[in-house]
């Protein structure tokens, strides 16, 4: 079985947003770019299921579409463990360009398991997995904390509004996972970045592809009014405040 | 011409959520000059379908069929494509929920039209058709614009005011064709959470952090929940911790929630813990070290001990709830 685990560079979860050209963009520059949080686990679970024999799992790749600046967070992952890498060389533009340039990649060497975040944590898409499962064609599963591969068997603990499910599904596939999918990510040994260097990272060219959706500007949240305080030996006016002002309870 | 608008039902019955986006795509249609169509699936009954024209709903599109009880992305989001056509959807509305996120990018690559996820209000401009929604997790708010001719959009739950109107929707039967081979995913087991009002549509969250020290001292965070008819939730550590369970953790990898009222007891306010909370209408916060940040993102706050002032709140709400 061959897992690939689609990879969104983003800025560290502490950034702060700067905007820039008229609001157009944000400040790029300065910033710590990171694996996407959810990527990362995912990557996690694929490794793990990697050194579980009864899984038999060949090989785990990661794939980014993104330009030359991607390439410290690519390496970060195949320094944690995966063993080739793909980018695809464009700027995002849209969760539908992005999807469809991984999937002309996809197409010409189908993987068994794909990965993907529930969402990346600078646009907030929850976008590129589903749509990815569409342009191929193949079965989805969102909101995944849990996979287990036994026998060829795909397990899966999907989150359904108000409890969990446990299905199976013939790969190929494409799994969104959030939360649960792995404890902690896994973080590179000295080793792991050693051996990242000599790993393959193939870089690839865009497809002509267009986008549906444009960015057209940022705006920035409105500051927040000061806390009002209330003191601990009264409690009762924070309820009073929240009945009378607030009107919430 | 239409906005179709999917609703989902639990054992039958609609909640809040289906209504909100109900009157969401009703204000929609409006300012496109055309009317909402519902999706439902699955067995509900005609009084209860009847109730989402209540909230703007012209034509209620009822589809029954065997495998339908259990969600397949393929197969549904196929129904909901075929559906579109019929109606001649301009937008299909639906939640960013679990099963919205699930459906709602497979939709747009059938459809080939533009998705936003997460809009918690209406297009500021039609042409072109320009939507907000929230970026870098709160940070920002990005201006979308829809290049597409059919528009796909998720709606974030609890950002939008029902509406509720006069008027008598018409029901229809809907026969969807799906292939047989298209039902991939098998449910074999199924946990629910029975009981507990579910933390993404509650009105009101009690949630704890680290400060609260132990998982024995969650009894009053408990109580203050049930007695004002809300969820339970908590930060991440404390999930981590194994204190809590994992379906309670809000914050950028667990819930994202906009409750009318958090109250957030021993929690930091980490802008992680804060991107899932930040759109609540109102935040408390009681924490021991005046300097938190979550007293920067809250409306109003106490300095204190948690295991002091829980004990008072709980008794001053149970006032408040006798008067
Ligand atoms: C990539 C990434 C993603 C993350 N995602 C999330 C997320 O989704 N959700 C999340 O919550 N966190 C998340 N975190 C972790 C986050 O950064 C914080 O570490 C976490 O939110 C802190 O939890 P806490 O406030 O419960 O604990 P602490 O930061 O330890 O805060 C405890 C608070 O309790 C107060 N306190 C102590 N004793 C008392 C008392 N007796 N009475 C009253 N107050 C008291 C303290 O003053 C303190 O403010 C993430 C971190 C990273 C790096
Ligand atoms: N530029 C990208 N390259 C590769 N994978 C991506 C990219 N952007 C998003 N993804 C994947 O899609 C998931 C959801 O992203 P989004 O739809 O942008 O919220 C992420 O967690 C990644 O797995």
């Amino acid at each position: 079985m061959n897992i690939l685990i689609c990879l969104s560079n983003v800025p560290d979860t502490t950034t702060k947003i700067k905007l820039v050209d008229d609001n157009k963009n944000y400040e790029k520059t300065g910033i710590q770019w990171i694996i996407n949080p959810w990527d990362e686990l995912a990557l996690t679970r694929a490794l793990e299921l990697k050194e579980n024999a009864d899984a038999k799992v060949e090989k785990v790749t990661v794939i980014t579409l993104g330009g030359k600046e991607a390439e410290p967070t690519i390496r970060k992952a195949l320094a944690i463990g995966a063993d080739d890498a793909i980018r695809i060389d464009a700027e995002p533009q849209d969760a539908f360009f992005v999807a469809s340039q991984l999937a002309e990649v996809i197409k010409k060497n189908m993987y068994d398991l794909i990965l993907c975040g529930i969402e990346s944590s600078d646009y907030n898409g929850s976008a590129v997995g589903g749509m990815l499962a569409e342009l191929l064609d193949i079965p989805s599963v969102s909101a995944v904390s849990m996979i287990n591969i036994n026998g060829g068997e795909i397990s899966i603990n999907r989150e359904i509004d108000g409890g969990k499910e446990m299905v199976s599904v013939p790969a190929p596939l494409v799994t969104v996972v959030q939360k649960g999918i792995a404890k902690e990510p896994r973080i590179a040994s000295m080793r792991g970045i050693m051996m990242a260097k000599t790993k393959p990272l193939n870089v690839v060219p865009a497809a002509p592809v267009e986008s549906l959706t444009e960015y057209a500007g940022f705006e920035l949240p409105k500051p927040k009014a000061a806390c009002k305080m209330v003191s601990p030996d009264n409690v009762k006016e924070l309820v009073d405040l929240l009945h009378n002002e607030a009107k919430v309870i | 011409m239409s906005v179709l608008v999917y609703t989902e039902n639990w054992e039958g019955k609609f909640k809040k959520l289906s209504f909100e986006l109900v009157s969401y795509a009703g204000k929609l249609a409006e300012m496109l000059g055309t009317s909402a169509v519902a999706v439902s699936v699955g067995n509900v009954a005609n009084d209860e379908l009847q109730k989402l024209g209540n909230y703007g709903a012209a034509k209620i599109l009822s589809v029954k069929g065997t495998g339908l009880d259990k969600l397949d992305n393929q197969v549904f989001t196929s129904v909901l494509a075929q559906a579109a056509a019929q109606e001649n959807a301009v937008a299909v509305v639906l939640s960013n929920n679990n099963t919205g996120k699930a459906l709602a990018p497979r939709l747009s690559v059938k459809l080939r039209a533009g998705l936003v996820s997460g809009v918690t209000q209406l297009p500021s401009s039609l042409n072109p058709f320009t939507i907000t929604k929230k970026v870098f997790s709160g940070k920002a708010f990005a201006n979308v614009v829809v290049k597409t001719e059919i528009k796909v959009l998720t709606l974030a739950q609890n950002s939008f005011e029902l509406v509720q109107v006069e008027n008598k929707a018409v029901i229809q039967d809907f026969n969807a064709n799906i292939d047989a081979g298209l039902f991939k995913t098998t449910v074999k087991d199924v946990e629910k959470q029975a009981g507990k009002v579910l933390l993404t549509d509650a009105e009101i969250v009690v949630s704890g952090g680290r400060g609260m020290k132990s998982p024995d001292n969650w009894g009053p965070i408990e109580e203050l929940a049930s007695l004002l008819g809300g969820a339970t939730a908590c930060s991440r550590p404390v999930s981590d911790e194994g204190w809590r369970p994992h379906s309670e953790h809000t914050g950028q990898t667990g819930k994202i929630i906009a409750p009318n009222l958090y109250i957030a007891i021993g929690i930091s306010g980490a802008i992680q813990h804060l991107a899932g909370v930040s759109s609540s209408k109102y935040i408390v916060a009681i924490n021991n070290d005046k300097e938190a940040p979550i007293f920067q993102a809250a409306d109003y706050g106490i300095v204190g001990d948690a295991q002091k002032i829980l004990p008072e709140l709980v008794k001053a709400v149970h006032e408040v709830k006798a008067s």
